[in-house]
């Protein structure tokens, strides 16, 4: 049934139709309305869980780990300095191999504080061994929370949904809501292999000692890897049940494209619309969207963009003292592609500055030119830079 | 006169881990699962305890035990009662257990954050008085002119200069239905009260004094008497709040002077007169509190 909904509720209304059995929750915009929904879904009865009003993101994260080791299925939502307070236990969470998951509102990071939009929290533990997905409108949150737990209990990983904040989590749009008969169908209840019980007494998370700790990550890295064989396997079952798939890439008419656009999450909706506006001037341009970023869909990349004489790779990140974290993982995934397309990176929409067209036509006219002089002078731009501001103008 | 309680002679703690000869925290391990039996799930900080049983691929818990970070013992356990409760598995406690330093430092919110919520779960805090693991610094539950690594005696300063922590109090200040205090020197006392306190649905804590050989500058078959000592002088007193009413579950007959405990340890060998005069104050105040003569 279609609802309108912002990308909270839709959050919300997934891990209510993924049956989970304990939230661990902590207010922070501009997730806290995920939190709310589902407290309300639990105190009107709608959803069989236990509520945990923690006291801190990093409490919020310990208790999930807790609930998921018992072999109860964990869910928790979190936007920026909750996400960097828990860091130490997403690393954790991944290293215990709990599925866990856990949506991500992005939000900018502080010093100064931000509330508004950017990507730099999630971007800051995509070394943390959770899965990470970036979602582009309300609808593809739901289905990548319901996709999620899959892959997570499959695998014993756990996954991190990524939206933008205010963008989508406070956008309400038109959204597919199936119905909890099509969910269980899709989601079976969760089973862990070695859940903490007294019948059968394991020890988890020990000291891993120098002869062994090596091989431990090794297979989490492994694990991981093969995340991306079992996204596009539950990508494609969902599809078939349900009518909309993902990916782990998204091409959008950039199969013949001479300059593509690289984007996460909802800046490809305003790209998309730029790049239709260009088609029907019959400028060949495309955009891909990275949808899943960790794992890093290499070889889907590469496919991808290998075609293309630019990549003009946009984001809301910065790798402070280098370049922006997606445009330092593509430059690696083409590094050894004969032919490789000309890389140029541009900054944009840090702390909620808007992303406008005309930036990112600014963009696409900076890799016509690359393509033109066969080279890449200024690899890193700043979109929408008030250069008067940073004393680069009188 | 009241029966002794029984006391299992299974052990749930395996040999071959790697404590310390005489180590007063490992007894206080053993002691903490002859109490409550095998149907506990144990959330452990990192310190001591985790460090010593878990070299992988080896583990000396015959329980189900999880160990994740160090300041999140109290979360994790409040994760893992509210997992059960969710799957409607009853019959199990969620245990959670850190040192002094993962109580009384750096896991104090979140074992505030549990108590507050009225999550069921039974913390035990081990307390040694130091962050031994790391090499003997101070901590929040560092006694007053101790010697640790970070306190060194110096021309300047001369070891500890603030009095111990006492969380026992914050916890009792929460409303928690059961908080005592124990000591490894007192196992039917400190048994007695895991098992009141696991009998309890809620949040309780128990909080174990336990000498550490090297961190304490003693002697490895010092451990007991050391701890007795800190009781028979008053400097740690045993004692329960239930309900919110406060009881001496231990009063030493006579109390014995303080430096009969300190004179015992390394840590304090440095102490002069005056200083031990004024510990001895300290220990009166404490005294006269709890009603002890």
């Amino acid at each position: 049934m279609k609802q309108v909904l912002t990308g909270n509720e839709a959050a919300a209304i997934a891990a209510k139709l993924a049956r989970v059995k304990v939230v661990s929750a902590y207010p922070i915009t501009p997730q806290t309305a995920i939190v709310e929904k589902l407290a309300e879904f639990v105190a009107n009865g709608e959803l069989d869980a236990e509520f945990m009003k923690v006291e801190s993101e990093h409490s919020a994260m310990s208790a999930c780990i807790g609930a998921a080791a018992v072999g109860a299925r964990a869910f928790t939502a979190t936007s920026s300095q909750g996400l960097m307070l828990m860091s130490e236990m997403l690393y954790i969470a991944a290293g215990l191999r709990l599925p866990i998951v856990m949506a991500n509102a992005n939000r900018a990071l502080s010093a100064p504080l931000n509330i508004w939009c950017d990507q730099q929290d999630s971007m800051a533990v995509r070394d943390s061994g959770w899965v990470q997905l970036y979602c582009e409108n309300n609808q593809e949150i739901l289905d990548s929370v319901l996709q999620a737990y899959r892959v997570a209990e499959e695998l014993m990983l756990p996954v991190m949904v990524c939206f933008d904040g205010y963008i989508l989590s406070h956008t309400a749009e038109p959204v597919d809501v199936p119905t909890q008969e099509e969910v269980d169908d899709f989601l079976p209840p969760y089973k862990p292999p070695h859940p903490l019980d007294p019948a059968r007494p394991v020890t988890m998370g020990p000291v891993g000692v120098p002869e062994y700790y090596q091989e431990i990550r090794y297979m989490l890295q492994e694990a991981l890897l093969a995340a991306k064989d079992k996204i596009i396997e539950v990508d494609r079952e969902y599809g078939k049940k349900f009518g909309r798939r993902y990916g782990l890439v998204e091409s959008y008419r950039s199969d013949d494209a001479e300059i593509i656009l690289l984007t996460l999450g909802s800046l490809s909706g305003t790209a998309k619309d730029l790049i239709d506006r260009c088609r029907r001037r019959g400028e060949r341009v495309g955009l891909v969207r990275v949808r899943t970023y960790r794992p890093f869909p290499r070889e889907a990349l590469v496919k991808a963009l290998r075609h293309a004489k630019a990549v003009a790779v946009l984001e809301k990140d910065i790798s402070l003292g280098w370049t922006g974290a997606l445009f330092a993982d593509i430059s690696c995934a083409l590094a050894n592609v004969e032919g490789a397309p000309l890389l140029l990176n541009f900054i944009c929409g840090l702390g909620g500055r808007d992303v406008s067209p005309l930036q990112i036509r600014e963009a696409l006219r900076a890799a016509a030119r690359a393509v033109e002089a066969g080279e890449v002078r200024r690899p890193v731009r700043w979109l929408g830079l008030r250069e008067k501001l940073v004393g680069l103008r009188a | 006169m009241r029966a002794a309680p029984s006391i299992p002679e299974e052990e749930l703690l395996a040999p071959g881990h790697r404590a310390c000869a005489g180590c007063g925290c490992v007894l206080a391990m053993r002691y903490l699962l002859k109490a409550l039996g095998r149907n506990i799930i144990i959330s452990m900080a990192t310190g001591c305890m985790e460090v010593v049983t878990t070299p992988y691929p080896e583990t000396a818990w015959r329980v189900p035990w999880i160990h994740s970070a160090f300041e999140n013992a109290a979360a994790t356990a409040a994760g893992i009662a509210a997992g059960l409760k969710a799957l409607g598995k009853k019959g199990i406690k969620s245990v959670a257990i850190a040192g002094d330093g993962g109580t009384a430092d750096i896991g104090l919110q979140a074992l505030s954050g549990a108590v507050e919520r009225g999550d069921d779960v039974l913390f035990c805090c081990y307390d040694n008085e130091a962050y031994q693991n790391t090499g003997i610094q101070r901590s929040g539950a560092t006694p007053f002119g101790a010697w640790t690594t970070t306190t060194p005696i110096g021309r300047v300063k001369r070891g500890e200069d603030r009095p111990k922590k006492d969380v026992p109090a914050i916890i009792a200040a929460h409303g928690a239905p059961y908080v005592a205090t124990a000591s490894v020197a007192y196992p039917l006392d400190f048994i007695e009260k895991l098992r009141k306190a696991a009998a309890i649905e809620g949040p309780t804590y128990v909080h174990v004094h336990a000498p550490c050989v090297p961190g304490w500058r003693i002697d490895t078959n010092k451990t007991i008497e050391v701890a007795r000592l800190a009781v028979l002088t008053g400097s740690w007193v045993l004692y329960e709040v239930e309900g919110g009413q406060l009881r001496v579950t231990f009063k030493p007959p006579k109390r014995r002077p303080v430096v009969d405990y300190l004179k015992l340890q390394g840590r304090f060998r440095h102490l002069v007169d005056e200083e031990i005069a004024r510990i001895q104050r300290m220990v009166d105040e404490q005294c006269r509190r709890f009603g002890i003569e």
